[in-house]
């Protein structure tokens, strides 16, 4: 038994004249700073003066959002009463916006007390409605929250399947302003998305098409998005595929990509698209070894070399790794923790932190392959210096 | 030797190989709080049994079967019928989907809980490392 929840999804050019007819009264945008600068706030504010609804804007939402922010944006909405909570941006709004709706809806929880095993009886005061900025996260369209604990470094794994949103608006037209460093760590988030939602343990026959699709979609479009941002078909199936991949992992989970990620992210600031792209290809070297299959089988989607047999699953799984370190350089994206500028001599000091907490990250209990300390060790190391996994 | 489960011998066993897990111990290093776990009657078991497991900062300290769920102090109480539990100790059921569907029901602190899926899973290694006789 299992669940697959989606919000109701507007997709493609004009997805945004879907909020002329929302039925409302009060909405508070949650977004960050730079969406404001960049217009596009006023953008989503025309639609809903057009559907008469009052908007609020909360515009305070960091790159990864603190439990103190959104702590903010709780008595913001308290104030405002909104009956429609509208999460702007990319993942760090979106998330920030589903903690602040449950807390709204449940003042009584603390922010870490959003979890899956309880039921939350949202939608008794508002509704939430996503529309992603960027074409990666997938936040729109999951139930999973990442908060950043700030005293402790720590990125914090919450959620619960009622707090997925009602309505995504998914127009790539709000994606298309986006530099090229954004557009290639977004869209390497949405791949490490893509093939930890179809190779971890939780994935399912419901799960397993979307990964599938938007890998392949993902292989193909982000170099053209990435090097002619102007290109809008390359805009719109990267953000469709980053919607298709949210859905996927959103309804499986990921893995240890994400685990050891989050954790550098909090320590180092390493952008999260780039972050976890980083630890991929090790991570699929190390599970080769054991439970090589379904990375085989996405190997052969993205062009494995020719002339390798079809029963070589390791040789395939590593092949894929590498292809994967390909589109990061095609994209001009780092290949290894050292590349990403992160000082040996720093990492080395913060090495037991980062494995820590990546071993007991949520989502390192779905791996193909579970690595032990050790192994986890090696992986944080081999990553740094930019090693293939041999162990 | 197979362990019939549940029995008091059972959930030493499991005890005991958790006492050998590097991987548990490393997981639940600062992890502080006792278990009992609650095997509910079913069409396949017409019983009910209380199997306590202390835990803390990465060891178990002690475990027996006992009477009743309140005869040891624990802060956690986790209960399924026979046949969940049996499928989450074969590794046909995760336990944190087995919670997350309600086919497990955890009692305790979610926000503790939270902090430790790695521990969790780790318990679960164990169980399958127990050779398991079914009642």
């Amino acid at each position: 038994m299992w669940y697959f929840v989606s919000p109701e999804i507007v997709f493609g050019e004009g997805a945004l004249d879907a909020l002329d007819e929302l039925e409302g009264q009060r909405a508070l945008v949650v977004t960050d700073g730079t969406l404001v600068e960049l217009g596009l706030v006023d953008k989503v504010k025309a639609h809903l003066d057009k559907a008469g609804i009052d908007v609020h804007v909360f515009d305070a939402v960091e790159s990864d959002p603190s439990v103190q922010t959104v702590r903010r944006g709780v008595e913001v909405a308290q104030e405002v009463r909104p009956d429609w909570i509208v999460g702007l941006g990319g993942g760090s709004p979106m998330d920030a916006a589903k903690a602040i709706w449950v807390l709204y809806e449940r003042p009584d929880l603390h922010p870490a007390e959003i979890n899956p095993f309880i039921r939350l009886g949202l939608r008794q005061k508002a509704r939430l409605l996503t529309i992603p900025t960027t074409s990666g996260t997938g936040a729109e369209v999951t139930w999973g929250i990442v908060l950043t604990d700030t005293e402790e470094q720590r990125k914090m794994g919450l959620g619960n399947r009622e707090n997925v949103a009602d309505i995504a608006i998914v127009d790539p037209e709000m994606a298309a302003g986006m530099p090229p460093q954004l557009t290639a760590d977004t869209g390497l988030d949405a791949l490490t998305h893509a093939v930890e939602g179809y190779t971890c343990t939780w994935h399912t026959d419901m799960t397993d098409g979307l990964c599938l699709s938007a890998v392949r979609l993902i292989f193909e479009y982000l170099p053209r998005a990435v090097a002619g941002g102007s290109n809008m078909e390359a805009r719109e199936r990267m953000h469709n595929a980053a919607t298709c991949a949210g859905l996927g992992f959103g309804n499986a989970m990921a893995s240890i990509s994400h685990a050891m990620g989050h954790t550098l992210g909090a320590v180092f600031h390493v952008p999260h698209g780039r972050a976890v792209a980083i630890f991929l290809p090790y991570t699929i070297e190390f599970a080769a070894r054991e439970a090589p299959e379904r990375f085989a089988g996405l190997a052969a989607l993205v062009g494995q070399p020719r002339g390798l047999p079809l029963h070589r699953d390791k040789e395939r799984a590593r092949a894929l790794a590498e292809r994967i370190r390909d589109l990061c350089r095609e994209v001009g994206n780092p290949t290894s923790v050292a590349g990403a500028g992160v000082e040996r001599v720093v990492y080395e000091a913060q090495l037991d932190k980062l494995i820590d907490d990546a071993f007991n990250d949520t989502q390192m209990i779905t791996a193909a392959r579970a690595p032990s300390y050790d192994e986890l060790r090696r992986l944080f190391l081999y990553a740094y210096d930019g090693r293939p996994v041999d162990f | 030797m197979a362990f019939k489960f549940p029995s008091d011998e059972w959930i030493k066993e499991l005890s005991r190989q958790l006492n050998d897990s590097e991987s548990y111990e490393r997981s639940a290093k600062d992890w502080e709080g006792n278990f009992v776990f609650i095997v509910e009657p079913d069409e396949t078991y017409d019983d009910t049994a209380y199997l306590f497991l202390g835990l803390y900062h990465g060891k178990s300290t002690d475990a027996a079967m006992v009477a009743s769920k309140d005869e040891r102090e624990v802060e956690f109480v986790l209960r399924a019928p026979f046949s969940s539990w049996r499928k989450v100790i074969e590794g046909k059921l995760d336990p944190i989907q087995g919670m997350m569907t309600k086919k497990l029901r955890l009692a305790g602190n979610m926000m503790k809980i939270m902090r430790y899926p790695k521990a969790a899973k780790e318990i679960v290694s164990c169980c399958a490392l127990v050779p398991t006789e079914w009642s």
